[in-house]
């Protein structure tokens, strides 16, 4: 029985209330990770939040806007450059977290100007060369980048007599939940209807209204903002920052990351992050495999499965939905 | 005739050496219906992308109300009051008929981002009534949460048709609305484009080979033929004058 009584229910974030007693638990459950998970889990559980704030951005922008970018390291380094220093004059961490968002958003606003002019992989090579170009910046000029010994970060002083790994964990968690929760917000809304408009049918989209200029901005402006948090909370957690953070292979990962977990989708995004951080985590001491797997993985996305493991997901969940019939 | 709710004068567009329109004088009343007919590569097609911006035209003027739609971009044009179909049609294939009908009225939206990230959804909620009203109007119930690709084609130019007039236009062209339907299906468009008229009072410009649509809809005919307007006038005369038959028969 599924029956929809109001058009606001049916703009409803988790319509059902199995699922959404489900999704509640499994949220709770993460939260209190620190209470009954391993120790080791805490950090690699940090690292799968921050990554996954910045596939969200690069899937806003590949996914639903489909303006492909090679560029990601580039807005990263901003983002996590500006809030070191940042830091390290002081300045509390949200306030920190905030610019650097804001800076890399800007930055990605002005990248987004050839979007209007370049598609495909046009617009993949001009990215690229704002990422490299970006990379040498930071790698060149000492100022920026705090010279040969690199830039440290003060560490988060944790608060409520919680240990650090505990609290880290929590509040990366936190600033997870709260960008993977605006994502959803976003793209079901005006804006995330006019991205996917724009990537179907530029043409069919401006001739409905949809200002062109405005959006393709808007997409770039949002996604580096995401990628400048994710910057930001890498920064804090490695605690150290150097120029060669940020290579193309950064930017690659991100591919991989979005491929993997299914284009065009959230939760996608979050599990193609948990996939880059946490499958190379498992091999140890065959480090060297990792790249091989990565490859093997995109083929195997790209020939069995186009939507990733979102693709997986969707399909399990019609299988429960059915059952036991079919 | 009342006053002119769309003015095209010597509209010229030239592509390099190729010339696509040579001049063209156009004007469409309040409440009207014109059809364009002409053989293929005759302009048609380019005087609709002219009016809705989307090809910048070479010399001449194009008013609507008196006011100059040159130089805008199409998504301004279309604020102005002109919405459209494509011959080819152009649908966002990855939403349902519902989001294409929604994004016609993107427009309308008060667009304010914090409301997109914070869930705030009362905008959503009064643009979708009116959706609704469009999807009754041309019976797009069973349709309405399937995505495109996998609608029929006649349902797509039907969605079409439905997300041009979500825009709540003063002005619609249509660019060849019944071609490649069956019969049945042509009579149903030709039912919907005159009862839109009607009901939400649009001024309808129409491009169209299908000589019998255009002349039951249309009260004026204006026939084209390489980039240059033949003759206009009631459909019944411009379908005998001589420069009409050749232009579609050959000579003699």
């Amino acid at each position: 029985m599924d029956l929809v009584e109001t058009y606001r229910e049916e703009l409803r974030f988790v319509r059902k209330p199995i699922p959404r007693a489900l999704l509640l638990l499994l949220l709770l459950a993460l939260l209190l990770l620190p209470w009954w998970g391993p120790r080791a889990w805490l950090s690699r559980g940090s690292l799968v939040w921050l990554f996954a704030i910045g596939v969200i951005g690069q899937n806003l922008l590949i996914g639903y806007a489909g303006l492909v970018s090679f560029g990601q390291a580039g807005f990263l380094a901003v983002g996590a450059y500006t809030f070191g220093h940042l830091r390290i004059a002081g300045v509390p961490f949200p306030l920190a977290l905030a610019a650097a968002g804001g800076a890399a958003g800007l930055v990605g606003w002005l990248v987004g100007f050839p979007s209007l002019r370049l598609k495909g992989p046009y617009l993949a090579i001009a990215t690229l060369g704002f990422g490299t170009a970006t990379y040498q910046i930071f790698a060149n000029v000492e100022k920026l980048s705090g010279g040969r010994q690199g830039l440290g970060i003060p560490a988060l002083e944790p608060l409520f007599g919680l240990s650090r790994d505990v609290y880290v964990y929590l509040v990366y968690y936190l600033i997870f939940l709260l960008f993977t929760g605006a994502a959803y917000n976003l793209v079901s809304s005006y804006v995330g209807r006019s991205l996917v408009a724009v990537r179907d049918s530029d043409i069919a989209a401006e001739a409905m209204g949809v200002n062109l200029t405005r959006t393709k901005l808007l997409a770039f402006g949002i996604s580096s903002f995401y990628t400048g948090v994710h910057g930001a909370l890498m920064a804090q957690y490695l605690g150290h920052l150097e120029p060669q953070s940020f290579n193309i292979a950064e930017s690659l990962n991100f591919f991989v990351a979005v491929i993997v977990g299914g284009l065009a989708s959230v939760e996608g995004s979050v599990m193609g992050a948990a996939f880059t951080v946490l499958v190379p985590a498992l091999f140890g001491d065959f480090r060297w495999a990792v790249p091989v797997l990565f490859g093997a993985a995109i083929l195997g996305v790209l020939i069995f499965e186009p939507l990733g493991l979102s693709g997986i997901w969707l399909k399990a969940r019609l299988y429960f939905r059915m059952w036991p019939f079919r | 005739m009342g006053a002119g709710l769309l003015e095209v004068q010597h509209l010229a567009l030239r592509f390099g050496g190729i010339t696509a329109l040579a001049g063209v004088d156009l004007s469409i009343a309040e409440g009207e219906t014109l059809a364009v007919i002409g053989p293929n590569g005759s302009g048609k097609t380019s005087l609709m992308n002219c009016i809705t911006g989307l090809y910048r035209p070479t010399a001449g003027s194009i008013r609507l109300r008196g006011e100059s739609l040159l130089g805008l971009s199409p998504d301004a044009v279309t604020a102005r009051g002109v919405a459209r179909t494509f011959q080819n049609l152009r649908l966002f294939q990855h939403m349902t008929v519902l989001d294409n009908l929604l994004l016609g009225r993107h427009l309308h939206f008060r667009r304010r981002l914090v409301d997109a990230f914070v869930r705030r959804r009362g905008e959503e909620i009064r643009h979708r009534e009116r959706c609704e009203e469009i999807i009754e109007f041309l019976d797009l119930e069973p349709w309405r949460d399937q995505r495109v690709v996998g609608c029929a084609y006649g349902v797509q130019k039907r969605v079409e048709l439905g997300r041009a007039l979500c825009t709540e236009p003063k002005l619609l062209l249509l660019d060849e609305p019944v071609s490649g339907l069956t019969a049945e299906e042509k009579e149903e468009v030709s039912y919907w484009i005159h009862e839109a008229r009607g009901r939400f009072g649009v001024t309808v410009l129409l491009v169209e080979h299908d000589l019998r649509v255009a002349a039951r809809l249309a009260s004026r005919m204006v026939v084209m033929d390489r980039g240059e307007k033949l003759t206009e006038g009631p459909p019944a005369e411009v379908q005998k004058h001589p420069g009409v038959v050749r232009a579609y028969l050959g000579d003699q």
